[in-house]
This record gives structure tokens, C-alpha cells and sequence, in this order.
């Protein structure tokens, strides 16, 4: 476990001071300032725009982070050499990918927990600015705590894009594993489209085929919760148990078969 | 040093390209013919599917886009007023977001909204507004604002009340949604009524309602003004060979100044025929169908 810790603090450091990732959080930083500017478009729908919009960000440049990180974690190690004297210090194989992964989810931690304030700081500001008879018709307050349901959810299918960028890694090349990775999201994404298949194809073989992937493929939209938390709609604290606890067992599955793989590469 | 000048270069080089293209402008007038205007995605499956974990985000953008539509095409200079994509683009917002309330409160008034206001399309309303109560089926607003689109609109109080009644049943609703489908029921159409409906509206949490609703009250004011002028100039015609005009009027000491509406532009009478009508400038243009008029709100005719 001291293994595991001393290797995830190290590559938290690493990515603290790799630029791409804070250019990436400024972006989301800025986007999300913005969609006050952009609320002013919709009739007064302004705190609506406002979530979305930052949960979305939190989101889509979370997936950024988690691909750019999670693609390079082996294979830079493997481009400047540095995996040799890695290998060759008392730390299993095992030992270093869990600890890899470990730093990446940190990292991807603080970066959403940057967004998340800047969403709530906008929010703030809306709801300080807003009279009180217009926020009595929000669906939800502006600063609802739910959101962070919604976040954690975006938060937790981020570990697992990160934890599928580290399986492509461990046996392929940053660009590939880049593609294979988005590819992966956007399925897992159309997962529903997959189980409604057999309503509309003939073939029973293909049938099973489809309802089989439907199981194995991620289904990333069950962790999509921003339409609810934003209408003020309820979301159980029993499907957030359950939909989270899917995560961990699919992320375990992942980093376990990336383990197998990584143990068994020959880096001469 | 060297570093400084090359900095300055720099500058000077982006400033000329700046006056290049300002010159460029100048000279060479761009292309404004209006584009065919192009729904890329028309359905809401395929909108759904394009927008993956985004639909929220997508809907949003969507709902701008109606609100641009709709309002370019309203304020349009050469008053075009062709709102083809107002009707898909609230169809897709709705599919993408389906909570998305404002879509189809805001979208049915618009959609019903006579030409050249809007589409003039009351059916597309209530579709519209029967795909929310399919999605929130305990939300009263829709089931009010239906059964304004019928009494409004389409000039039928029977299905009004219904809807009203409907309304009134739904958790949360307002206590003067029963008492309205009922005097709905017996009395049919009428300006007073109407006045009380829009009254209604105005007391709503939307600003945008809000403003639809003080708009078309004035409308009703300007109306009610219509019909006292209306018989006045008819009581009083000019002499024989004289048009009609306001200033004859004020001159024969009939009225004691210009009349105007209640956004202040002078109401219109024609010079051949003596009708009173709102003028074409007024931002009350155009006045909503009315068929019947009813008791006088007891406004007054506003003279300038």
C-alpha cells in the first residue's frame, strides 16, 4: 500500500506540472464564467443554462483530462526509458499501475473539485443577483446541493474512462489508445440503443450478440444524472449506491485485466 | 532590444491587416442573400443519439436558437415573418430535454400567436403542450395554457372549460381555475372574460408571460378605444365632400385631441369610409380577432 500511495503522490506531481491539464481546467474555468453571458440568449432561463452548461463542462473536459492522462500513464514511461529503473525498484507490476491509476483519479479529483466550485461560484452570483420572487420559480435552488449527486456520478464514469485509458495503454500506443478509449465512450453511451436491438433485427444470433455486448460494454448513460439533478427531479441516494457500485466492480474488473497485461509485457 | 523591435513589427504588420480588411470591406460589399435556413438534424431520436451524455446542454442550444428564430424573424426589417423551424426546434428541444417547462409554455403561446406575430399554428400548441402533459402529467400550467390556446385561438370555450376544469384538478393548481371554467361554459367568448384570463397571466412568474400579457390587455384596451371612436366618428360624420379626420373632429370640438392607444400612437381613421383602425406603426400592431365587443373596461379613449 506504501508502494501504491508513493507512486500515485508522484504522478499527481507529474500532472500538476504538465500544462495541458490546467490549460484544459482554465477552459472549463472560463466556459463556465461565460454561460452567464450566455443565459442572457434564453429568456429568462439563465440558472438552467448555467448547470447545464457547467455540468457539462465538468464532464466533457473531465473526459479530456481522463483520456490525455490516462493514454500517456504506461506509455510514457515506456518512450523516455524511465520504466526500467522503475521495474527495477522493489515495486511489483501490479504495484505500479494501481499506484498510476490511483494518482490519475487524484488528479482527476482536484481538476472537478476546481470546476465544480467555479459552477457553484457562477451560481452564487446568479442567486445573490437574482430578487427572491424569481428564484421562487427555479425547479431547483441555485445552489442545490444535489448537483453534487450529479457530479459524483460525472466523477465516478470518469474513473472508469480513466481506468479503460489505462487498459488501451498498457498494450498500445497514446493515439490509439486516445481512439479506442473515445470510441468506447461514445458506446458505451448508445448502450441502451443496444438492449432495444432485438425489437428490431431478425436474426436471433445477432440478437444475442447485441444483448451480450450490452452487458460487457460500459453503460456510461446510467451515470448520467445532470437532466434530473437540474429540474430539481429526485435522484435516490439508493440508485446513486447502486450505479457507483458498478463503477467499482467494472473499474476493479478493468485494472485487473490491465494488470495481467502489463505483468506479462516484455519491455526490451 | 532586437527582441522589442521584432515586437513592434509584429504590431505594425497585424494593424495593416486590420486596414487591409477594413478597405476590403469597403470595397468588395459581402454576399447577404440570405441563406436557405437548415434544420441538419431534423429528429429527435437522431438528436438524441448526436447529443450522447449532452442532451441537456443540446436542448439548451436549441432553445436560443427558437428564441433567435422567432424573434428575427418577428423583427425582421423586410418583415419576412416566415417561422418555418419555430415548430421542429421546440420539437427537438422538448425531445432533448423533456422538463424543459418554459419550451412549451413559451413555445405554444408563439406557435398560436396569429400571423404575422407568429406561425399562427394553434394545433402545433397544443401538440406541443399535450407532449408536456405526457411528460409531467400533474403540471397545471400546461393543462391553463391549453385551455387558453382553445378559448384564444381557436375560439372554442366548450374545450376550454374542459381544459380549465382539467387544471383546476391538478395538485397545487389555483382556486379561480374552477369558478373560470364554469362562467366558461355559460357566457362563450367575450372580451371581459379574456381580460380576466390575460389578467391572470400577468400575475405568472414568467417575465416573458408577463410581457405577452400587459401587451395584449393593451391590445384589449386599444380595442374597447376602437369601438367608442368607432361610433363617435359614425355619430358625427363630416360634411358632405369633407374626408374624415381626427382634426375635423377636434376642430368640431368632438373630441378634444388626437386619440392614441395605449402605447401612445395615434389611432387611424380612413378618410373614404371613416374606420377607425390601430396604425401599422403601433408596437400593439396588429390587434388580435375579435368578433363581438362586450362591456367597456371603462378605460376611456386617450386623447394627445
Amino acid at each position: 500500500m506504501r508502494a501504491i500511495s508513493w507512486i500515485a503522490i508522484s504522478v499527481f506531481r507529474e500532472s500538476v506540472r504538465d500544462r495541458v491539464p490546467y490549460n484544459l481546467v482554465i477552459f472549463a474555468v472560463l466556459l463556465i464564467a461565460s454561460s452567464f453571458l450566455i443565459g442572457q440568449l434564453t429568456a429568462g432561463q439563465d440558472v438552467k443554462i448555467i448547470k447545464d452548461l457547467g455540468l457539462a463542462a465538468t464532464a466533457l473536459f473531465g473526459l479530456f483530462i481522463a483520456i490525455f492522462i490516462g493514454i500517456g500513464l504506461v506509455s510514457k514511461e515506456v518512450e523516455r526509458r524511465s520504466i526500467y529503473p522503475l521495474l527495477a525498484k522493489p515495486i511489483s507490476r501490479p504495484q505500479l499501475v494501481a499506484g498510476k491509476y490511483a494518482g490519475l483519479v487524484l488528479t482527476l479529483a482536484v481538476n472537478v473539485a476546481v470546476m465544480t466550485v467555479a459552477v457553484y461560484a457562477v451560481l452564487a452570483y446568479m442567486t445573490w443577483s437574482v430578487p427572491p420572487e424569481i428564484r421562487g420559480v427555479w425547479d431547483a435552488p441555485g445552489l442545490d446541493p444535489a448537483m453534487l449527486k450529479a457530479v459524483f456520478l460525472i466523477f465516478v464514469e470518469l474513473m472508469l474512462i480513466t481506468a479503460i485509458a489505462l487498459f488501451f495503454s498498457t498494450f498500445s500506443t497514446p493515439l490509439l489508445s486516445a481512439a479506442f478509449t473515445l470510441a468506447l465512450y461514445i458506446v458505451g453511451h448508445f448502450n441502451k440503443e443496444l438492449r432495444n436491438l432485438d425489437q428490431v433485427v431478425q436474426s436471433k444470433t445477432v440478437a444475442r450478440i447485441t444483448e451480450a455486448l450490452y452487458h460487457v460494454v460500459p453503460d456510461l448513460s446510467a451515470f448520467d444524472v445532470k437532466t434530473q439533478v437540474v429540474h430539481g427531479l429526485p435522484v435516490s441516494w439508493g440508485y446513486l449506491a447502486l450505479t457507483s457500485a458498478y463503477g467499482a466492480l467494472y473499474i476493479a474488473a478493468i485494472l485487473l485485466v490491465s494488470i495481467v497485461i502489463f505483468s506479462r509485457r516484455d519491455f526490451k | 532590444m532586437r527582441r522589442l523591435i521584432v515586437l513592434v513589427v509584429a504590431v505594425v504588420t497585424f494593424a495593416a491587416a486590420i486596414g487591409l480588411q477594413i478597405t476590403r470591406d469597403r470595397r468588395y460589399a459581402s454576399d447577404v442573400r440570405e441563406t436557405e435556413r437548415l434544420l441538419y438534424i431534423r429528429t429527435a431520436r437522431n438528436a438524441q443519439r448526436a447529443a450522447l451524455a449532452f442532451q441537456a446542454v443540446a436542448a439548451d442550444i436549441y432553445w436560443i436558437r427558437a428564441i433567435q428564430h422567432y424573434g428575427g424573424d418577428r423583427l425582421s426589417p423586410e418583415r419576412q415573418h416566415r417561422y418555418e423551424l419555430l415548430a421542429p426546434l421546440l420539437d427537438l428541444t422538448t425531445a432533448l430535454d423533456p422538463y424543459f417547462t418554459i419550451a412549451y409554455r413559451f413555445g405554444s403561446i408563439f406557435l398560436s400567436e396569429p400571423y404575422p406575430g407568429g406561425p399562427g399554428d394553434p394545433e402545433a400548441a397544443i401538440a406541443l403542450l399535450k407532449k408536456g402533459i405526457g411528460v409531467q402529467p400533474t403540471k397545471w400550467q400546461f393543462y391553463h395554457d391549453l385551455a387558453f390556446v382553445y378559448y384564444w385561438h381557436k375560439r372554442d370555450p366548450v374545450t376550454a372549460s374542459e381544459w380549465f376544469r382539467k387544471a383546476s384538478e391538478q395538485p397545487r393548481a389555483p382556486n379561480w381555475l374552477g369558478p373560470v371554467a364554469a362562467n366558461m361554459l355559460i357566457e362563450g367568448g367575450d372580451r371581459a372574460k379574456a381580460r380576466f384570463l390575460w389578467g391572470q397571466i400577468l400575475t405568472s412568474e414568467e417575465p416573458w408571460l408577463q410581457k405577452s400579457a400587459i401587451r395584449t390587455l393593451q391590445q384589449l384596451d386599444a380595442l374597447d378605444a376602437i369601438d367608442q371612436l368607432q361610433e363617435i366618428v359614425q355619430k358625427v360624420p363630416p360634411a358632405a365632400g369633407t374626408p374624415y379626420s381626427w382634426e375635423g373632429l377636434v376642430q368640431r370640438r368632438v373630441l378634444r385631441g388626437i386619440p392614441v392607444d395605449p402605447a401612445g400612437t395615434p389611432f387611424e381613421v380612413n378618410a373614404q369610409t371613416g374606420e377607425v383602425t390601430i396604425a401599422n406603426a403601433s408596437p400593439l400592431y396588429p390587434l388580435p380577432r375579435y368578433a363581438r365587443p362586450s362591456a367597456v373596461s371603462g378605460q376611456g379613449v386617450r386623447e394627445r
